[in-house]
């Protein structure tokens, strides 16, 4: 039988605010636990929410990214479990009026572009974490995460295939990262994901029971979880079982699914509004302000790139990626006349490569847009070759010198007088009489020998385009 | 020195007739020798007499407030800071509050000194202050009968002369039902009037801080000191203080008193129908005139009450956990454990009630039938008000159907218990303020209680009427045997 495969994702972004949803604490990652568990981090008796205005900016600001309906009325709900590291009781979150509507995200995969619905999107606040190592077989509480804002998007159930899923996911992952609303650092579980999974057979309209697959970190892990979950419930389907509704956990150690609760098990949260924060009215004038904010994003950026900077469409799509490698790449077109396609060749070369061995971010290359906008100006009013260049570039890289400072001292300037070049051309001819016999015998393959004779004389400086005439004009 | 009232008390500290240092060891003996009411979960002796010295050193500098030197006592529910808050419960017996509730802070700015902490119905849910795991407190009327709650230690401490004025709680009728109860003045301001924060929630919709003194000027003026806005309270208004004590002495002529005929039917002490008669004489007589008003939806009230803070409640409890403070139990065997046993040991059976019937309504399959058809009762009511306050300036009737009760009389029987509201929860529901006043005396010798409800944040009116009425009678200036 044929199988259709439907996926539903949910992301939790944490939003890059400074201080807490709900009080004044600090969100920084890393510091020793409980330095950042204020009063109302801690949950005392009688401490209050109060809703972070930036975590609201940060939220309008996704909806508008992806072009949804924005709820100028949303309202906080409490969700009540209890957890150790869940402080209150219950998690402040949103659950009738989220703050973002109905939206849609475009993806590219192999089979070509898809619009992916998303269902809402929700502020709430996120928990603390429970240690369970180096506590003699007790269990530490660190609250510096627990109120920290997170967006939690849902999509429709409208991915067929782990490569949507994937692509999507990575979609949003830029998309968040454009917007400047999240770092999106998957390892510090900035973005982190649920996956809702079933099977149907292919041309059935009603959707088949899904699992929830939780803990799937990577874009990698996602892509794993899901290929081993779809096999799992067709087999139990094939078998003549029944898929059950649950919660799954993957483990990427044993690169397998298993039960983490039933529906029976689920918890009855008892969703109720938060009596202590009032409906969140955001007025004309601040969804104006957010919008004021917005960057051009992603796909409207690759679309003027290929009119403005004459980049084929797959360069702009590889350099709008990433927010700051196109930022970087269009400081440097705006500040060098080299000509837009040498300056996309050479960031998907040399810089590439060099920042992929150092295991650093664009943001932090030690050869910034400027000096990478003069390397690249030499070249092209001939100063240096090519060639020349990439020795500069990685001097450039490990000192703070200018490009033409380098050039200077290491007398890498590029020999563009023909007089000078006429001589070392001379006495190249000179010194190699049998092969300009060769030559006018007829063997045009020797002109090459003289070219890279006159080269290495020049110590590489000679500019190849006028060796390659005087050559031409002495023998012919 | 106990009978004096706050600006006779300012008068004589700025008088230098005697100091606050002498003013505070006064009611610190008073409350040493009346131990047996048990008022006090705590007495803060220590910081009180270095607030005094302080005070003190304000008056001497010619800087004084109106409200410097004069002491007071806090329901265990505000926190304060370095001492001991308990809420009436022994989940929270350990807990020493690191921060101060800002109603605390704003009357401790004003320079009053406060002399302890009063006892209180478990985290405010009673009306008798029997559910305290520190003990019964006893009304100084007569000892064999309850004070009235939740906030029975504070009425009990203000009756008995043990401190000037306290303040309160009240998320149905909590100050004015003990005030009722025990001969007092008590004000529960307009929701968001005093800021929530740092006093612990029991229904964080309907609880609301206020005062319980024995004149409505001295309500009048630590109420004001208590208000305002707060930007730690979401739900706090942000609107300019009124001056309450300016407005007390306009003349009620023209003045429009709404009498709900809900609140004069059957089931009402014929002694104390008699008293409210009474009083209505006596606003006539200062030019007041009557209007019967109808509050239709008035008698589901207590059933629409007994969801909403029981469902608020039952989340706002759910923080007392054992895990970063407060009572934990010393054996358990794992996670569930540890919440379990905490909580059972940690809670009394009115709290376990109400933590019940509050995860009851709210859980699925019953949140419509229950806490939504709650919520949309709770708007007639108060559509019902609107309504009536169309045709008057202020609600008039009994604060309680019957005087206080004996101790253990009503153990057995929560509903009954919970009928003690009937006249005051609409208010809560509503977000109005409301006061009780002193009113007369039933037959047994017990207070009655006059309850007027304002219209949204007119508290001032309410505060007129019960001065003018506190000019024409003294029954506010009774004490009790054994106090006087």
């Amino acid at each position: 039988m044929q199988w259709e495969i439907v996926i539903g994702l949910e992301v939790h972004v944490q939003l890059q605010t400074k201080s807490k949803i709900f009080s004044g604490a600090s969100t920084s990652y890393g510091a020793s636990p409980n330095t950042q568990a204020c009063d109302v981090s801690i949950a005392l008796p009688g401490v209050l929410p109060v809703m972070n205005r930036e975590a609201a900016f940060l939220a309008v600001k996704f909806g508008l990214g992806i072009d949804a309906e924005i709820n100028q009325r949303s309202i906080f709900a409490r969700k009540n479990y209890f957890y150790p590291d869940l402080p209150k009781g219950y998690q402040i979150s949103q659950f009738e009026l989220p703050v973002v509507g109905k939206g849609k995200l475009e993806i590219k995969t192999s089979k070509g572009c898809k619009t992916i619905g998303i269902t809402r999107a929700h502020l709430e606040e996120d928990a603390g974490k429970s240690l369970h190592e180096d506590f003699h077989g007790m269990t530490g509480i660190d609250l510096n995460r627990a109120g920290t804002p997170l967006l939690e998007i849902v999509s429709e159930p409208d991915m067929r295939s782990a490569e949507e899923a994937v692509a999507y996911l990575k979609q949003l992952h830029m998309l968040v990262r454009y917007l400047g609303i999240s770092d999106g650092n998957m390892q510090e579980g900035s973005f982190r994901c649920d996956a809702n999974v079933s099977v149907r057979p292919a041309g059935q309209k009603e959707l088949g029971t899904r699992a929830e697959l939780k803990n799937i970190n990577s874009f990698r892990f996602v892509e794993r979880a899901i290929g081993i979950e779809v096999e799992r419930q067709i087999e139990v389907i094939e078998d003549g079982g029944d898929v059950v509704q649950e919660t799954r956990l993957y483990d990427s150690d044993l690169d397998e699914t298993r039960s983490m609760r039933s529906k029976e098990e689920a918890h009855d949260y008892r969703y109720f509004p938060d009596p202590d924060l009032p409906t969140m009215v955001l007025d004309d004038s601040f969804i104006e302000s957010v919008r004021a904010s917005l960057p051009e994003l992603p796909h409207l950026r690759q679309t003027r790139f290929v009119s403005e900077f004459s980049l084929n469409d797959s360069d702009a799509e590889k350099l709008v990626h990433d927010r700051d490698a196109a930022d970087y790449f269009e400081a440097v077109c705006n500040s060098s006349a080299a000509d837009t396609k040498i300056v996309a060749n050479w960031m998907n070369g040399e810089l590439n490569s060099a920042l992929n061995t150092a295991g650093l971010s664009i943001k932090d290359s030690p050869v910034n847009s400027d000096r990478f906008a003069e390397l690249l100006d030499r070249i092209t009013d001939n100063t240096i070759s090519g060639k020349i260049a990439k020795e500069v570039f990685s001097l450039l890289w490990d000192s703070n010198k200018s490009v033409d400072e380098i050039i200077e001292e290491k007398g890498l300037k590029q020999i563009t007088d023909s007089s000078a070049i006429e001589s070392i051309v001379d006495q190249v001819l000179a010194e190699n009489y049998d092969q300009v016999a060769q030559y006018k015998d007829g063997n045009q393959k020797v002109f090459g020998f003289f070219v890279g004779q006159v080269m290495k004389l020049s110590q590489g400086k000679a500019n190849p385009k006028q060796v390659n005439e005087l050559l031409r004009n002495k023998l012919d | 020195m106990h009978k004096k009232t706050l600006r006779e008390h300012h008068q004589s500290l700025k008088a230098k007739d005697y100091s606050s240092v002498e003013l505070t060891t006064y009611f610190l003996d008073r409350i040493k020798n009346s131990e047996d009411l048990n008022a006090f979960i705590t007495v803060t002796e220590d910081r009180a007499l270095m607030q005094a010295d302080q005070a003190d050193r304000t008056i001497g500098s010619g800087k004084m407030d109106l409200l410097t030197g004069i002491p007071l006592a806090h329901k265990d529910l505000f926190c304060t800071k370095d001492v001991l808050t308990t809420c009436g419960s022994r989940i929270l017996d350990n807990f020493i509050s690191p921060y101060d509730a800002t109603a605390v802070n704003k009357l401790d700015a004003k320079g009053m000194v406060t002399l302890g902490k009063t006892n209180m119905d478990e985290f405010a849910m009673g009306s008798s202050n029997e559910t305290s795991h520190f003990g019964i407190v006893r009304n100084p009327w007569d000892k064999g009968r309850v004070p009235g709650g939740s906030s029975g230690g504070s009425a009990a401490a203000v009756a008995a002369r043990l401190a000037p004025v306290a303040s309160a709680t009240d998320t149905g009728g909590s100050i004015r039902q003990p005030a009722a109860f025990c001969g007092l003045t008590g004000i529960k301001p307009s929701y968001g009037r005093v800021s929530r924060y740092g006093m612990i929630a029991f229904a964080s919709s309907l609880d609301q801080g206020g005062v319980l003194g024995t004149t409505a000027e001295d309500c009048a003026l630590v109420l004001e000191a208590m208000t305002g806005f707060d930007e730690n309270d979401s739900t706090s208004l942000n609107l300019e203080v009124p001056d309450y004590g300016a407005s007390l002495r306009k003349p009620l002529t023209g003045r429009k008193i709404g009498l709900p005929k809900e609140f004069f039917g059957e089931g009402i002490d014929g002694d104390i129908s008699a008293s409210i008669e009474e009083a209505i004489r006596v606003y006539e007589r200062l030019g007041a005139t009557t209007v019967e008003v109808d509050l239709p939806n008035s008698e589901v009230g207590i059933p629409c009450y007994y969801v909403l803070a029981p469902a608020e409640a039952s989340s706002n409890l759910s923080r007392f956990d054992g895990v970063r403070y407060g009572h934990r139990a010393a054996l358990y065997e794992d996670l569930n454990d540890m919440y379990e046993t905490s909580r059972a040991e940690g809670f009394g059976a009115e709290v376990k009630r109400r933590i019940m019937i509050g995860a009851y309504v709210l859980s699925s399959g019953y949140y419509d039938a229950y806490y939504i058809k709650a919520q949309k009762l709770r708007r007639m009511i108060s559509n019902d008000f609107s309504a009536a306050f169309e045709k008057c300036d202020f609600i008039l009737g009994p604060t309680t159907p019957a005087t206080a009760f004996g101790i253990g009389e009503k153990d057995d029987d929560p509903v009954s218990m919970y009928l003690n509201d009937i006249f005051t929860n609409s208010a809560n529901l509503a977000g109005l303020p409301a006061m009780s006043l002193p009113s007369g005396f039933d037959s047994n010798g017990l207070p009655v209680g006059l309850h007027l409800i304002g219209k949204y944040l007119d508290e001032s009116t309410i505060l007129n009427a019960a001065h003018l009425y506190q000019q024409q009678t003294d029954w506010h200036q009774r004490i009790p045997g054994g106090y006087e």
